[in-house]
């Protein structure tokens, strides 16, 4: 229905990016804002006391192993694109969906970890935090996943190429952003405990 | 490499002409035309500032005259009188938060930036819709969830919000605290939810279409005020937000999962809560994080809006186009510096409240900038009075005369005595309810020429501003007095205490003022939808105004110019400019037609203008 108004000749002199890229960089800044505030309240709460302290879980360090493999794997399904090695974009998604399915499971499986070390998500806030990282990530992640399903099955008809990379840009764009949310939260949450 | 080529070819196929055959669902509805959006904003605005308005003169009625008899409100009232027809004490609490959301956030933030920002931003720099006209359906549909939501929870049994527009735990994290704490307050984290969503859709398509979507030589320098004032509100509105989305994710938690992230050591009826280790101040943080940048996100679309209109009717260029740029953005900055003034008494360290004093202050040197360069663009100006300068001037007024009161509440030491009491009452709501309200009046009586093709009446307009404008200063200026005395705002009653007895028939004549402007404002509504269908036919450019919209057909269609996007030459303010014989030159004409009122730089640039067209004549 609605033109595609990049292709507009007339707005092209003062065009200074794609606009649906662009948008994807202001949706990136909201979601910094939701944890930059989530991350202040947790400083905030901790500098007044009465905080809980305890081990953050191991998986944590493995999940962060994967999400970063998966970013990866990402770049090397845009660059596969970009140089037209159609074969290698659809293995390469592929992967990425599978390791950000692992992923999810390994943060649910930290999710257990905590409850085992008798961390609950009622409790002291210290403990609530955690889950509120991991879970509002998680969430998040589960709308990269399924981008990252959108580009795999345009992949799957030859749709993503180095004549057609806007989508997959954006993609990858989103999915590191996703990866560096998620180890900015374990950095942050390491080195304040 | 073959289907490569093919699908680019498609590509290029597909973005010359579309016809479009539409239906009345998709004209009038489910439309992705950014001015059909605009006015479901501005209509759904209204009806909420009609609800707004009337919850409000609900409570003045208990004010001003707390023996009366409301017992003739009983058919829409019902439960919510007691035996003797006075209002209940907790529906009171609930009648000021909800007048508080609902303005706040449905009319101020929805109903004024959803309006013009959706209506002007592709009209004025050239484009021909909304970078996503989806997204920007999508925007207006949650906000409408939104409002549905709310509007369901007016009518619940239990009640709706009632905790304040703030809505700080503990008050509202534990049901058991009031009765608008229960489902009521669900509902508004429900509605709230929604209206995020729709805020951040609408802000990421205004600022992406600002930045990429203008029309060949719309610079940033050459931007109409509106268009900078839509910009940076949508800025703030991107950062400010999502800060009261994990405020509110977290009351979510502490009030239907039992986390304890904003509670702690409460008791009620003798016994202890489990929740530890919380903290209510973390809220107030969280919250005033959005909730002053928010003030203005509601003040500055009308700040813009009254600088085109007075820049217009004055036939004067803006005074200091850029210092009126800067000023803005030095607000848009600060606004997120100086949320702690709303926390002065919340017990925070006297050092942290006095650099939270400072920079507060600082807002006020831009803020002078502003109603300085208005005042001085009206100086010796060709003023033309009509309703949309009667507005706009307004502003001007409501925004200097509550200005300064902000400048004794933003002192901590001050505000220590003035806290909650109606001085604050009276400040907002002359500085940003009013000066908004008038900042949104003022662009529905210069934009609705263009809105709807007809025009509005003038003498009604004369008439409704009057009323308005006189009316909210009896409204409000009272309050500064019993503010002052001491008397704190969302009390349901003066007559318990005597010290305040003497207020009486102050309170009794705001209330009667509150009355007759609400009763004004529908002078103003038949005027709309009366002119929607039977107004006089607008010319093309009613107001002999610059900027973009007015090239566009009477009623523009989807795409908004029928040919092809016209190109911009000069700014948008170029109204009485020496040497010329109109007093006008729109933005599209060219430098090199104007060779007797070319300022020495300007003719240098028609020089280039004239050889970059043979070059093109050429090619």
């Amino acid at each position: 229905m609605t033109p595609d108004l990049s292709m507009q000749p007339n707005a092209s002199k003062v065009l200074s990016m794609h606009p649906k890229k662009f948008a994807v960089w202001l949706f990136i800044i909201s979601i910094t804002m939701i944890f930059a505030a989530m991350t202040s309240a947790y400083i905030v709460k901790q500098a007044e006391g009465n905080w809980l302290i305890f081990d953050m879980p191991t998986a944590f360090l493995y999940t962060s192993g994967v999400i970063i493999l998966s970013s990866v794997t990402m770049q090397w399904a845009y660059l596969a694109a970009s140089r037209d090695n159609l074969g290698q974009v659809k293995w390469m998604m592929l992967l990425t969906v599978v390791l950000s399915i692992v992923f999810l499971f390994g943060q649910y499986y930290s999710w257990i970890e905590l409850v085992d070390s008798d961390v609950f998500f009622v409790g002291n806030p210290a403990g609530s935090f955690v889950y509120v990282f991991t879970g509002l990530h998680a969430f998040h992640l589960v709308s990269g996943i399924v981008f990252l399903i959108i580009v795999l099955s345009s992949a799957m008809k030859y749709k993503v190429h180095s004549k057609s990379l806007v989508q997959i840009e954006m993609c990858a764009t989103y999915w590191h952003f996703l990866g560096g949310l998620w180890l900015y939260l374990y950095l942050f949450l390491i080195l304040n405990n | 490499m073959a289907v490569a080529e093919v699908q680019i070819e498609e590509h290029d196929v597909h973005h010359d002409d579309h016809e479009h055959h539409d239906s009345f669902i998709s004209k009038y509805i489910f439309s992705t035309d950014h001015k059909t959006i605009a006015k479901q904003f501005l209509i759904t605005g209204i009806f909420w500032a009609l609800i707004g308005g009337a919850l409000s003169l609900l409570f003045r009625l208990q004010l001003g005259f707390p023996d009366m008899d409301l017992g003739f409100l009983q058919p829409i009232l019902g439960g919510w009188l007691t035996d003797t027809g006075k209002l209940d004490t907790e529906f009171y609490l609930a009648l000021v938060t909800m007048h508080g959301t609902i303005m706040v956030f449905f009319v101020l933030t929805a109903g004024l930036s959803g309006t013009f920002s959706n209506y002007l931003i592709p009209l004025q720099i050239g484009a021909r819709d909304m970078a996503s006209g989806f997204m920007n359906m999508l925007s207006y549909w949650f906000f409408f969830l939104s409002s549905v939501i709310m509007f369901i929870s007016l009518f619940i049994e239990t009640g709706p919000a009632s905790g304040g527009w703030t809505v700080y735990p503990p008050l509202s994290a534990l049901p058991q605290a009031m009765s608008g704490s229960g489902l009521g307050m669900t509902l508004w984290l429900v509605s709230m939810v929604f209206f995020i969503a729709s805020t951040l859709l609408g802000g990421i398509n205004y600022i992406t279409t600002v930045i990429n979507l203008r029309t060949e030589g719309m610079t940033f320098s050459r931007l109409p005020l509106t268009i900078w004032a839509f910009f940076i509100t949508a800025v703030i509105g991107l950062l400010s937000f999502p800060v009261l989305f994990s405020a509110a994710l977290l009351l979510v938690f502490d009030r239907s999962f039992g986390t304890s992230f904003y509670l702690s050591d409460i008791y009620i009826g003798g016994e202890a809560l489990p929740n530890t280790g919380g903290s209510p101040i973390l809220y107030q943080h969280l919250f005033w994080f959005l909730g002053h940048p928010e003030v203005y996100i509601v003040l500055l679309p009308a700040l813009g809006i009254t600088s085109e209109v007075i820049s217009t009717n004055s036939r004067k260029p803006i005074f200091g186009y850029q210092a009126m740029i800067i000023s803005m953005l030095a607000i848009a900055v600060l606004s997120f510096i100086v949320w702690a003034h709303h926390m002065f008494v919340s017990g925070m360290n006297p050092f942290l409240g006095s650099i939270f004093t400072i920079l507060t202050l600082i807002i006020a040197v831009p803020s002078a900038v502003k109603a300085f360069n208005y005042i001085t663009t009206l100086w010796r100006g060709n003023i033309v009075f009509t309703p949309a300068m009667l507005f706009s001037i307004g502003l001007v007024s409501f925004f200097i005369s509550g200005g300064l009161t902000g400048l004794f509440l933003g002192n901590s030491a001050i505000d220590i005595n003035l806290h909650d009491t109606y001085f604050v009452v009276a400040h907002f709501h002359l500085v940003m309810g009013s000066a908004s309200f008038f900042g949104l009046m003022a662009g529905v009586y210069h934009w609705f020429p263009k809105m709807f093709g007809r025009m509005m009446d003038s003498t009604l307009g004369h008439i409704h501003f009057w009323m308005t404008f006189i009316g909210v200063y009896l409204v409000f200026f009272p309050l500064h007095y019993i503010g002052i005395a001491g008397f704190p705002r969302r009390y349901y009653s003066f007559t318990n205490f005597d010290a305040f007895s003497i207020f009486t028939d102050l309170n009794a004549f705001v209330s009667v003022a509150a009355i007759l402007t609400f009763a004004a404002q529908f002078i103003f509504l038949f005027n709309f939808f009366y002119n929607i269908f039977r107004g006089r036919k607008a010319p093309a450019n009613p107001w002999n105004s610059t900027t973009l919209e007015w090239t566009t057909p009477r009623v523009p269609g989807h795409g908004n110019w029928p040919g092809e996007i016209p190109k911009v030459y000069r700014w948008s303010y170029d109204y009485s400019k020496p040497g010329s014989d109109k007093d006008f030159i729109p933005q599209t004409v060219p430098l090199s037609e104007t060779p007797e009122s070319n300022l020495p730089h300007e003719n240098e640039m028609a020089s280039k203008e004239s050889v970059a067209k043979k070059d093109a004549a050429k090619a």
